[in-house]
C-alpha cells in the first residue's frame, strides 16, 4: 500500500511517509506514531523536533578517536584520567557505550565504523584503519586492544589489523572469547568453547 | 514440494544480513533444499543459544519451522565449525569467495545436492591446507559444471573441429575455446597456451585427488585466474565482491 492514498491531511501523510523510512518502522507504525505525535503535548512535539535537529547539526566526529562527539576532542580523548598508551578498537561508537558501561577500561579508543566484509564489497579502505594508522605512528600508543564483534567480519578485521600494528613494533591484545555470563555450556558452539578452553586462567 | 510445519536439515551458511533489533536473515546452502532464506530471531544478543552455530562458514543441523513468508530457524547445531578457516585471514578469505560465488549462482529453493557437496568438500580442503590458488579453480570448474556453464574446453566452440596443440584462445562470450582461425572473427577472447589449457581440463574433469597433483607455476596460476575472473564477471554481469579483498591481501603478501 502506499502512503500517498491515505485520505488524511498532507502534515499528517508526510510525517507517516517520513517515519517509514526509519528502520524497523513499518507503515502501521508510523501511522499510530504521526496520530500519537498528533495528540502529543505541544511541548512534547517541540522538544523531539529540537532533538533531532541537534543530533545532524551539533555532532560531529572526535579527530583523535572518531566516535560521535560534540566536542572536539571528546571527552574521553580529553580527559586526563584516561590513559592515552592504551587505544581500545571497536566498530561501532554504540560499542563504546557498553564498553563504557562496565567502568573496567581507563584508556582511550579508536572507531573503526565498520568491519571488513568482503562479501559485502567493505574492504580496509571502506573503514577508518587509516586515520588508526595515523594516530600509531608518534609512538605514544603501547597497547592496541581489539574489540571488533566475534563475527566472522569482526574476527577477519581483528586478524588484518593484527598483521598491521604488530608489524609496527605495538602490543596487540583481543579481547579473550568465551562463554558469556548466564548462559548454559551445553548450548555453546564449538568456536566458543575451543576458544573458552584455549583461554582458561588459574583460578 | 510443501515443506512440513517443522523440519531439519543441514546447511552452510553462506549469507548474513541484520534484520531487527537482534535478527538476521540467514542465506543457507542445504542439500536438498538447495539455497533457502530464514529468519534467525535474537541471534545478535550474546545470550543467544544459536547464535555461534549460525556463523558465516559454518556447517550445521538446521530446525526450521515454515512461516508465512521467512521460515524461522527454531534451533541449531553445529556439524562442521571449521575452526581453521575462521582463524586464518587468507583461508576465511578464500572460502569467503566460494560462498559468495555459491550464492550468485545458486538459484532460490532448486536442489542441487553435487553444489552442497562441492562447497563441503572445497571447505574441508581449504582447512586442511594444499594449493588455494589451485583448488579455487577446482571450485570454479566443477561449480559451473553443475549450474550449467561448464565452458567448451574439448574443442572449437565456432568451427567445431578439435583443438591442435597450440596458442588457442578461450572467449567468455561463447562459452569456451576458440581455434586459431576462427578466433579471428571472435574479437573478445583471451590467447590460452597449451599448458593453460591442459591444466584448466584436468581441473574441469578430474576429481580433486587429482587435480590437486596438478603442479602450476605462478606465472600459470595468475593466467588461469585472469581466464576464469573473466568468464566468471561475463556470466554474472558484474565483479564478485570478494575478489577485490583477495587481490589486496595477495598484494600485501608479495
Amino acid at each position: 500500500m502506499n502512503s500517498d492514498s491515505i485520505p488524511t491531511a498532507d502534515a499528517i501523510s508526510k510525517l507517516i511517509q517520513e517515519l517509514n523510512k526509519l528502520p524497523g518502522i513499518g507503515l502501521k507504525s508510523a501511522q499510530r506514531l504521526a496520530y500519537h505525535l498528533l495528540r502529543a503535548s505541544d511541548e512534547q512535539t517541540k522538544l523531539l523536533a529540537e532533538a533531532i535537529l541537534s543530533v545532524k547539526q551539533k555532532t560531529k566526529l572526535c579527530s583523535v578517536c572518531l566516535n560521535i562527539t560534540d566536542a572536539d576532542p571528546c571527552s574521553i580523548c580529553r580527559s586526563p584520567q584516561r590513559d592515552p598508551s592504551k587505544v581500545c578498537i571497536v566498530e561501532q561508537p554504540q560499542d563504546i557505550l557498553a564498553l563504557e558501561h562496565t567502568k573496567s577500561y581507563s584508556g582511550r579508543y579508536h572507531v573503526l565504523h565498520g568491519a571488513i566484509s568482503p562479501t559485502e564489497g567493505i574492504g580496509t579502505e571502506d573503514i577508518r584503519i587509516k586515520e588508526l594508522m595515523e594516530r600509531l605512528k608518534d609512538g605514544s600508543v603501547t597497547e592496541v586492544i581489539l574489540a571488533s564483534n566475534p563475527t566472522l567480519e569482526g574476527e577477519q578485521t581483528a586478524m588484518y589489523l593484527n598483521k598491521l600494528i604488530s608489524a609496527i613494533g605495538i602490543k596487540v591484545t583481543r579481547l579473550a572469547r568465551g562463554l558469556p555470563f548466564g548462559t548454559e555450556l551445553e548450548y555453546a558452539d564449538d568456536v566458543t568453547l575451543t576458544r573458552a578452553m584455549e583461554g582458561r586462567q588459574e583460578f | 514440494m510443501t515443506k512440513p510445519r517443522n523440519y531439519q536439515t543441514e546447511a552452510i551458511i553462506i549469507k548474513k544480513t541484520k534484520l531487527g533489533e537482534a535478527d538476521r536473515i540467514l542465506t543457507l546452502y542445504t542439500p536438498h533444499l538447495g539455497k533457502i532464506q530464514a529468519v534467525a530471531k535474537g541471534v545478535r544478543r550474546p545470550r543467544s543459544k544459536m547464535s555461534g552455530h549460525l556463523e558465516l562458514l559454518t556447517h550445521s543441523l538446521v530446525s526450521l519451522a515454515r512461516g508465512r513468508n521467512l521460515d524461522t530457524i527454531t534451533g541449531s547445531q553445529t556439524i562442521n565449525s571449521f575452526l581453521p578457516l575462521k582463524s586464518d585471514l587468507e583461508l576465511s578469505s578464500y572460502a569467503l569467495y566460494a560462498i559468495e560465488l555459491v550464492n550468485q549462482f545458486a538459484a532460490d529453493d532448486v536442489e542441487d545436492y553435487p553444489v552442497f557437496q562441492l562447497l563441503l568438500e572445497t571447505m574441508k580442503n581449504l582447512s586442511q591446507g594444499g594449493d588455494k590458488e589451485l583448488l579455487l579453480r577446482y571450485f570454479e570448474l566443477h561449480l559451473l559444471n553443475e549450474v550449467g556453464y561448464r565452458p567448451q574446453l574439448e574443442q572449437c566452440v565456432s568451427c567445431h573441429s578439435p583443438l591442435k596443440e597450440v596458442t588457442n584462445a578461450f572467449s567468455p562470450g561463447a562459452g569456451g575455446m576458440l581455434c586459431p582461425a576462427c578466433r579471428q572473427s571472435q574479437p573478445f577472447s583471451h590467447p590460452l597456451s597449451p599448458e593453460a589449457l591442459k591444466a584448466l581440463r584436468s581441473l574441469q574433469n578430474d576429481d580433486y585427488s587429482a587435480a590437486s597433483k596438478l603442479k602450476i607455476d605462478q606465472k600459470l596460476a595468475q593466467h588461469l585466474e585472469m581466464v576464469m575472473r573473466n568468464y566468471l564477471r561475463y556470466l554474472l554481469e558484474r565483479e564478485v565482491k570478494s575478489v577485490a579483498w583477495l587481490d589486496s591481501l595477495k598484494a600485501q603478501g608479495r
